[in-house]
Parts: structure tokens; sequence; C-alpha cells
């Protein structure tokens, strides 16, 4: 579904990534993990089409998404960082979104209603906490029921209610074709929600395996266990 | 393009600085006509004001609020949003809040104290002045990443227009003050929006008649409409440039 072909990213002279080459498909959850500079959040603006690479070519169902911007009606993106107009109410930054997303008749209002962000309709989001910004970017990133979710760290502000609310969000939404892009550092809550983990390292895919298949290799269950066990192969073979 | 211009601008007019801007071009206006009396002495002191503060507030405020609004940029760039309608939507609220601002304080008391052609000028100048510091606010901000660089430079631009170029000019009269240089003085002052301005205004009113024979020289090409409509067209060229520009670089930028 997405396709990243030999896709080379450099800022300066310092290279982000280098050569990743990863074919994302359908009724996959992909745990985006690696650690800090990875280039986790530049693959996931690439693909977004927010950071431009200097060689290779991202497809998205085929085509290739260099000057596109319609391709994104299929995808739902909640950032790590979320800030919006100072004097703009939540209802007016939803009722803004779905004017400008007007072709898409598909509702999901799911965690508009669990997160209760209608309550907060008349608030300002300057005053909103982090966490209940995190609330609504989640909210609108579910809005339109894309087909593909693409999310960046998104249980880092969360409290532990909201956090068990979009995990079982995000358990629920698994199938039905969707294809669904998780990054973050906190193992844990991925364990449940992803069927595959995508390890970036310096720049490089270290691996892009199933859960099943490294849980068999390694004989571990917990994902955290998981990634060091295999981080440990690695460097005996080294 | 014009859906997101429209949220901009319903959330900038609600914006506290905007309004006191606005406030305070109003309170400064009516307080040159209070105590000047009528005519083209508060007009001078209008345009003196005009001159310093529209530009500032502008580029600072444009600046700012480009780096403010980053985020939120990230996030309509995740939408079907082209990136050429997203900048441009800037652009466009920008310019018709602070050109708001400006016909609330600036236009309207003046055309009331003062119904003539002189305070048509001068509100058009003010207008056409924000519309070009918004453009060189926004291209020194989507060039420049880091957000404090980005603001000591688009002060920088504001200090050049409005006082080291006109130091420039001086230094230069003085200099070749033996040669006829009435001419070649006029087609610089075509390099800098705010003296141009100035020059617009000025020739509208008796002041003119002070600056000696290069007033004259001025008086000459700016009171004719061909004078007037090149330096509108100049005026422009200083808006759309720097303008197509910034839109030309955000294209091609990494957010």
């Amino acid at each position: 579904m997405i396709k990243l072909d030999h896709i080379y990213k450099s800022f300066g002279r310092i290279p982000v990534l280098k050569d990743i080459f990863l074919d994302y498909g359908q009724n996959q959850a992909i745990g985006l993990i690696g650690p800090n500079g990875s280039g986790k959040s530049t693959l996931i603006k690439i693909i977004l089409g927010m950071v431009l690479p200097q060689k290779g070519e991202v497809t998205f169902d085929g085509k290739p998404i260099t000057g596109q911007s319609q391709y994104r009606r299929h995808i739902g993106y909640m950032p790590q960082m979320s800030r919006f107009p100072a004097n703009m109410t939540v209802s007016q930054l939803f009722h803004m979104m779905k004017k400008l997303r007007k072709d898409e008749k598909q509702r999901d209002l799911d965690l508009y209603h669990a997160f209760e962000i209608e309550q907060m309709g008349s608030k300002r989001l300057e005053i909103l906490s982090g966490g209940m910004k995190q609330k609504v970017s989640a909210a609108l990133a579910f809005l339109f029921d894309p087909k593909v979710l693409v999310l960046d760290e998104p249980t880092a502000g969360l409290d532990p209610i909201a956090n068990e609310i979009l995990k079982e969000k995000l358990q629920k939404s698994l199938g039905n074709d969707r294809l669904i892009l998780i990054s973050s550092h906190i193992l844990n809550d991925l364990d449940d929600i992803i069927t595959h983990v995508c390890y970036l390292m310096e720049g490089e895919v270290k691996f892009f395996k199933p859960l099943e298949q490294l849980r068999a290799e390694t004989a571990e269950n917990r994902l955290n266990r998981i990634i060091a066990q295999v981080l440990k192969q690695e460097k005996n073979h080294v | 393009m014009f859906k997101i211009a429209k949220f901009i601008i319903s959330d900038l007019i609600k914006n506290w600085i905007i309004l006191l801007y606005a406030f305070f071009l109003l309170l400064a206006t009516i307080g040159f006509f209070l105590l000047q009396g009528q005519g083209d002495k508060a007009i001078l002191g209008v345009l003196n004001l005009t001159l310093m503060l529209v530009p500032m507030i502008t580029v600072i405020f444009s600046t700012i609020y480009y780096y403010n609004m980053y985020e939120f940029m990230v996030l309509l760039m995740a939408q079907p949003l082209k990136r050429g309608s997203i900048i441009g939507s800037f652009y466009l609220g920008l310019l018709v809040s602070l050109g708001l601002a400006i016909v609330a304080g600036l236009g309207l008391p003046l055309w009331l104290m003062h119904p003539h052609w002189v305070s048509l000028v001068l509100s058009g100048v003010a207008l056409l002045l924000s519309g070009i510091f918004i453009g060189l606010a926004l291209l020194v901000a989507v060039w420049v990443r880091d957000k404090a660089r980005g603001m000591g430079f688009a002060l920088f631009l504001w200090v050049y227009f409005v006082l080291i170029f006109d130091g420039l000019v001086l230094l230069m009269m003085y200099n070749f003050s033996d040669y006829p240089i009435e001419k070649v003085v006029l087609y610089i002052t075509f390099l800098n929006p705010v003296d141009l301005g100035r020059i617009m205004v000025l020739m509208q009113t008796e002041a003119a008649a002070l600056m000696g024979y290069s007033g004259a020289i001025f008086q000459q090409f700016f009171s004719e409409w061909w004078g007037l409509i090149a330096s509108l067209l100049i005026m422009l060229a200083w808006a759309f440039i720097p303008v197509a520009f910034s839109f030309r670089m955000f294209r091609d930028k990494d957010l």
C-alpha cells in the first residue's frame, strides 16, 4: 500500500535516512521504533509529503506521491506535538477540518465521543492542556475513517484512561484493509496493538518483521524483551 | 485556500495584538488632528508615525505568527491540501486582518477628519506597506528555520528600510552634492518602499514646496498620473516579488 523505494534524505551533510526500502501492506499495524535520532519522524514526514527525499520515491497504492496532495485524503495523522490557532475553539477546529475534507462523507466518531470532545467544544484551543490537545488530535486523526492511520508518539501525553481508550480503538481499527503506522518509545503500549515491528537505527532499517516471527525467533513474549534480545544477537554476530 | 484563510482571519481578528494595534493607530490619528488642528500638518505627523509603526508591527507580528503556527501548518500539510494553498492562505489571512486594522485605525478616522485625496493616498500607502512587509516576513520565516535568527533577520529588514537606507542615501547626496543627482535619487528611492511611500504622500501636501529643487523634480514626477501609477506599480512589485519567492521556497521546503 505504501512503498518506500530506496529513500535517501540528509539534512545538510548529515544523512538521516540511508537507502530505506520498505513495503507496508494492508492489514498491518506497524510499530516504528528506534532510538532518538534514528529517523522515525523524518520517515513519517516523508510519507506525508512534508519532507522531500533527495533520492528515491514513495508510492501510495502504486502511484508516486511527489507533488501530490489528494492521496492524503486516505490518511489520518496524529502529530507528536499539536499547536492550534490561539483564538479558535475546539468545535471551530472540527468544523474547519470537515470543510477542508468535505468530499469525505465517512465519519468515525468513536474517539470523538469517548474523549468527550463535544463537551469541550466552546473552549479555546490555547487553554487546553497538552493531554487534551492530544485527545483532540487523536479524534481528528480518526474522524474521516481513513484507510491509513499515522500516529507519531500517540501515547506520550495521554493519561492512562485515555491511553487505554486509544489502544482499544486501534485494536478495533485493525482489519478492514487498514494500515496503521505508530512510532513510539513506550514499547509496553505497543504490545497489544501491533502486528509488525519496523526497527530503525542510524537511518537504516535494522529489521521489518511480523511480531509473531520475532516472538518465535527470540522465545520472548514482551516487545521490549524481544527488542533487547534481537539487539543482543546482532552484537554477538559482530 | 479561501476556506483556511477564512478561519485564520476569524482567529486573527480576535488577536489582542492586532486589536491593540488598530486601537493605537486610531488613538494616534485622532490625537494628531486634535493637537495640530486640521490639515497637512496633522497628516505629516500621522505619516511619520505610520511609516515607522506599520512596517515594524507588520514584520514582527507576521514572523512570530508563522513560527507559532508551525505545528498547525504541519497538521494542515497532512490534509489533502496543496502546499501553495496553505502558505497562500496564511498570507491572505495576515493581509486581511492587518489590513482591517489599518482601515479601522487609520483609514476611517483620516477620512472622517480630513476628507481629501491625501488621506486616501496615505491609507493606500499603509495598506501597501502591510502587504510588502508581510511578504518580507514570510520570506524570512520560510527561509530561516530557527525562530530567534528569523526574528533577528526580520527586525534587521525593518531597521534597514526605515533607518539604514536613508542614512546611505544622505551620505551619497552629501558626497555627490556638486552633481545633478536629483533624478538618480528619485530612482534610488524606488529601492525602498518606505521612502517611496513617504514621497507619494508628501507630494500630495504643500510640504513639497519646502523641498527645494529636488522637491520640484519629485513633485513633477509624483503629481502627474503616470508618476503615481508608476510608483504604485513599483510598490506592488515590492509586495509581489518577496511573496512569490517565499511561495516558491515553501513548495520545496522540509517541514
